[in-house]
């Protein structure tokens, strides 16, 4: 146990994490040059595109250090962004430390502190590493600066490296051994493991990543989840190289996957500690957060015949995104679908790609929503986050939002853009900083509700990418809210209402139609848009009916064009919802959705 | 292919003397190829011949089959005489341009059998003759209708375009009611369609005159229904009309009832039942295949020196799609029988029927004339 380190690399979004990764992974020699893809790691499609990760992966590496002795290091990888604080916190909880990544030229950021209290809550060793040192903007000196005064860490002990170029990379592995302390635990005591993550194989069943804290497992033992009592018998244990590797078993202080024959997804829950059937652990491993849903949002088939398969494909995922919740949800306008909870924005709009992509489901997303709280005249407290559940407006006596509180770290030179953004988004009680010369950190109040419709996306846009952002919920305060109905030929479409602040209504409402009316295609009689609060119609557009729809020709020659024509049109259909007897595509619910760059 | 399937010859004439700047129908004006081409149109009728042994319609189109002197269109009917069976009651139509109509070629046409002959007027009025590019003058048309009559065509069909750019609802009805002093048996009346490719496209592009909008479109349509519903001429399909139900045109009915036509000369298509293939679409490259490779045995005509543009086997679904496009362009309709076959069909008859643009009896679905000026769309109803 001696000779085993656990870690975990953190950083800010884009501040080169899974290109040190897959350095690492290089460096101990598991893959070659000639297997070497970029960020091995990240190996879901999204997450290439994105430049981001997503889930969480595990690596052992071999490593010799300079005393001569073979160290077992697990890289436990974890995801970059604001939105998967939840995944970070499982995966550090099974580290004795992390690499705390800081980029050379772009210096300390909002998520570069959101990652170091995390890491500082798990009492872990904290290693600073200034990576990108070979660009010509590094300033490693001013990064130096920054990690004293912003981190608070030992700016001496900070390593150097190009992840890219690959300097420096020795020197991190020696760090890894000598200063994050080996793990802790008794082999012989009562098994407890903790499920920090779960894939689903389609011919293995479940396999569960795990941390082992004390005690042994092998194959052939009975498991018991502690949660819910289930037991399962082990057929395989091992570790993580770049596929599975089977072992005879996993003791304290490793890390590995269990597979036992686990068939129905949602028997595995991520958070659960498993012990040992016979010899069962008095308790469970703390440490962990229960992820917390921010942003909701209804999913529906576009075809009704699809449902089963969108719910076969949601307990898929949900295997591999312990964050997600979902409950049933059917809406007159799309039928039978699913409520869903999110962690934030982007993990929402990564939830809807992978379902199309990977799981191939066409699906029709609603507009997110937070979570409202009302008070009734009869004073009964009810929780909405659903606009089809927003109570009578006569009855409520005090409705709520949820509030955050942001940082926004950005050059000095956007403060003036931010902050019109910030007042624009309702934001209160402004603070200010300067972590170091030439930049501010802008400290909000503001309601969760303006940062989930496109505040990010308007940062990004005024900032010119600059700005960086984190958010921390801080409980509800009153508002004043309005139900906005959205109309389609005088036909309510109960997914497109939406609740928003009184002063946001008859804007948000004109926005909504507008778009319906570039997105809804003309069809063979008019169609009117409107939006409502109550019976008091805010918003209006129309689209008008083709007039003429035919081709004036049609002899031999012309058949075989209008036929592929008639193909494609059918295929565009798919793709459509019907609500009354208007066809609406997709693509017009997804652009409620969008922001607009104005 | 069984030898009774077909009974639908077309023959493209891909000839022009000048090139219509609206019209995307293939031809060109080289008149030079005349000659081979009507070599090559004989070694493919032959090929065809054994599997196409009789027709009861023929119909010459193009391009401008009345460009081709006397010599080459004799040439042309002795080919297909001698190898393909014409029942004597055949529809045999021949499409003209009016300044070719002499009362010489009239008496030629005549006497080579043609008994249908569909005159690409297009109209009565001069400034609009000019804009559409055509060679021949209001009053060339007039006295090639005439002519015609003279020469004992008592089946006439006149071509007219209309919802042309600046044109008046007066002027069009002008040309109509000229049309109609002839007492044509059968009227094709188009409405302009910008295509891509003509020279046409690229002046709308280029915003050199101005389209007739849509809403325009849509009343001109339904107006000149009205108009000749009125007269007396049965709106039958999107674009013609017939004096009496006898004087459709048999040959292109078939395209739409999804009928079997063998298509012969370049550019022309063809369908079987199941296999639709087209020539190419090009003289030259027609004229090479059929004539290039020596025959080593002149009497077997092999399948490879065809001058194949392309071919598609249709599948069921497909097969059924067209048949429903088809059928709902035309006054007939569709069978229930085969509308039922899509899915929730009844429900989409229903509404169709609420919305005008359908009428559904016992055992068809027929759309009215504002269904037919929605007829793309009403498939599409259909179809999910």
């Amino acid at each position: 146990m001696q000779q085993i380190r656990n870690f975990s690399i953190i950083a800010h979004i884009d501040h080169g994490k899974s290109t040190l990764a897959d350095r690492l992974i290089q460096h101990a020699g598991l893959s070659n040059d000639r297997q070497f893809r970029d960020q091995i790691l990240d190996n879901m499609d999204i997450e290439r595109e994105r430049g981001i990760t997503i889930k969480s992966q595990n690596c052992a590496l071999n490593y010799t250090a300079k005393d001569g002795k073979e160290y077992h290091l697990n890289l436990i990888d974890t995801p970059g962004h604001v939105d998967f604080s939840y995944e970070v916190s499982r995966a550090l909880a099974s580290c004795e430390g992390v690499l705390l990544l800081v980029d050379a030229a772009q210096g300390v950021e909002a998520q570069t502190l959101a990652n170091l209290y995390a890491a500082m809550e798990h009492n872990l060793e904290i290693i600073p590493v200034i990576n990108k040192i070979d660009l010509p903007a590094a300033d490693v000196e001013r990064v130096k600066e920054e990690i004293m005064d912003e981190l608070g860490l030992d700016a001496e002990a900070a390593l150097k490296c190009s992840a890219k170029a690959g300097i420096g990379i020795d020197e991190i592995f020696e760090a890894i051994v000598e200063r994050i302390p080996p793990p802790t635990g008794d082999p012989a005591a009562p098994l407890q493991a903790l499920i920090f993550d779960a894939n689903y194989d389609p011919f293995r069943g479940t396999v569960i990543s795990c941390r082992i804290f004390e005690g042994t497992i092998k194959a052939g033992d009975i498991i018991r989840f502690m949660s819910n009592g289930a037991t399962y018998k082990v057929e395989d244990v091992g570790v993580f190289r770049l596929k599975l590797e089977k072992h005879k078993q996993l003791s304290a202080g490793e890390v590995g996957y269990i597979i036992a024959g686990i068939k129905t997804v949602s028997d595995t829950r991520v958070g659960d500690t498993i012990t040992n059937d016979a010899n069962p652990a008095a308790t469970a491993v703390h440490g962990f957060v229960e992820p917390k849903s921010m942003v909701f949002s209804s999913v529906y088939p576009i075809s009704s015949d699809d449902y089963p398969s969108l719910v076969e494909a949601l307990e898929k995922y949900k295997l591999n995104d312990a964050a997600l919740e979902y409950e049933k949800d059917s809406s007159a306008a799309l039928g039978m679908g699913f409520r869903c909870g999110f962690l934030g924005l982007l993990h929402l709009e990564i939830v809807q790609e992978r379902l199309e992509r990977e799981f191939n489901q066409s699906i029709i997303m609603t507009a997110p929503s937070v979570q409202y709280k009302f008070t009734l005249k009869n004073g009964q407290n009810i929780i909405v986050d659903n606009p089809q559940y927003y109570p009578d407006p006569t009855t409520i006596d005090i409705a709520e939002e949820p509030y955050v509180k942001i940082s926004i770290i950005i050059p000095e030179r956007y403060m003036g853009v931010v902050m019109k953004l910030c007042m624009d988004r309702r934001g209160l009680n402004s603070k200010f900083h300067y972590p170091s010369t030439g930049r501010i950190e802008i400290n909000f109040e503001m309601p969760l509700a303006e940062i989930v419709y496109d505040f990010y996306d308007r940062l990004k846009s005024v900032t010119q990418g600059y700005g960086s952002f984190d958010y921390d919920f801080i409980g509800h305060r009153e508002s004043e809210l309005v139900k906005v109905e959205i109309l389609v030929n005088h036909e309510p479409v109960d997914a497109l209402s939406i609740i928003v602040h009184k002063e946001n209504a008859r804007a948000r409402g004109l926005q909504i139609c507008e778009r319906l009316e570039k997105e809804i295609p003309r069809q063979m009689f008019k169609i009117i848009i409107q939006g409502a609060i109550g019976g008091t119609i805010i918003a209006r557009s129309t689209i008008n009916p083709y007039r003429k729809d035919v081709t004036a020709k049609c002899y031999g020659g012309d058949i075989s064009r209008k036929r592929k024509l008639l193909e494609k049109q059918k295929e565009g259909k798919k793709r459509m919802k019907m609500v009354g007897n208007v066809e609406i595509p997709q693509k017009a619910f997804v652009s409620v959705l969008k922001s607009v760059e104005d | 292919m069984s030898p009774q399937t077909f009974s639908g010859l077309y023959i493209h004439i891909p000839f022009c003397r000048t090139k219509c700047p609206y019209c995307d129908f293939y031809s060109c004006t080289d008149l030079h190829f005349v000659h081979a081409f009507t070599a090559a149109l004989e070694k493919e009728i032959l090929f065809y011949c054994t599997s196409f042994p009789s027709a009861d319609t023929l119909y010459l189109g193009g391009g401008t089959p009345t460009a081709l002197p006397d010599a080459a269109l004799s040439d042309i009917m002795a080919s297909v005489r001698k190898q393909i069976a014409i029942s004597t009651d055949a529809e045999i139509t021949i499409e003209a341009n009016p300044n070719d109509l002499s009362r010489e070629k009239l008496a030629h046409l005549r006497s080579l059998g043609f008994n249908r002959l569909s005159i690409g007027v297009q109209s009565f009025d001069d400034a609009m003759l000019q804009f559409l590019g055509r060679r021949h003058t209001a009053d060339e048309a007039r006295r090639s209708i005439d002519f015609a009559r003279e020469a004992g065509f008592d089946t006439i069909s006149i071509d007219l375009m209309y919802a042309l750019p600046g044109q008046s609802r007066e002027g069009w009805t002008a040309t109509l009611n000229e049309a109609l002093r002839f007492s044509p048996e059968h009227l094709s009346c188009y409405q302009l369609t910008i295509k891509e490719g003509t020279p046409f496209f690229d002046c709308a592009r280029m915003a050199a005159f101005q389209p007739c909008a849509e809403q325009d479109e849509a009343e001109f349509f339904m107006f000149t229904s009205a108009f000749l519903e009125e007269r007396g001429y049965g709106h039958y399909e999107v674009s013609n009309f017939a004096r009496a139900e006898k004087f459709q045109a048999r040959h292109n009915s078939k395209y739409w009832e999804h009928k079997l036509y063998l298509g012969l000369g370049p550019s022309a298509h063809s369908f079987d039942g199941r296999r639709r293939w087209w020539n190419v679409r090009s003289v030259e490259g027609y004229i090479e295949k059929l004539l290039g490779a020596a025959d080593e045995t002149p009497d077997v005509i092999r399948q490879e020196t065809m001058p194949a543009g392309g071919s598609e086997l249709l599948t069921d679904e497909q097969l059924r799609m067209e048949a429903l496009m088809l059928g709902l362009r035309t006054r007939r309709g569709i069978e229930l029988e085969h509308v039922l076959t899509f899915p929730h069909a009844s429900a989409t008859l229903q509404r169709l029927q609420a919305e005008g643009l359908l009428i559904v009896s016992s055992n068809r679905a027929t759309p009215t004339t504002h269904g037919l000026l929605l007829a793309d769309s009403l498939a599409l109803r259909f179809v999910e």
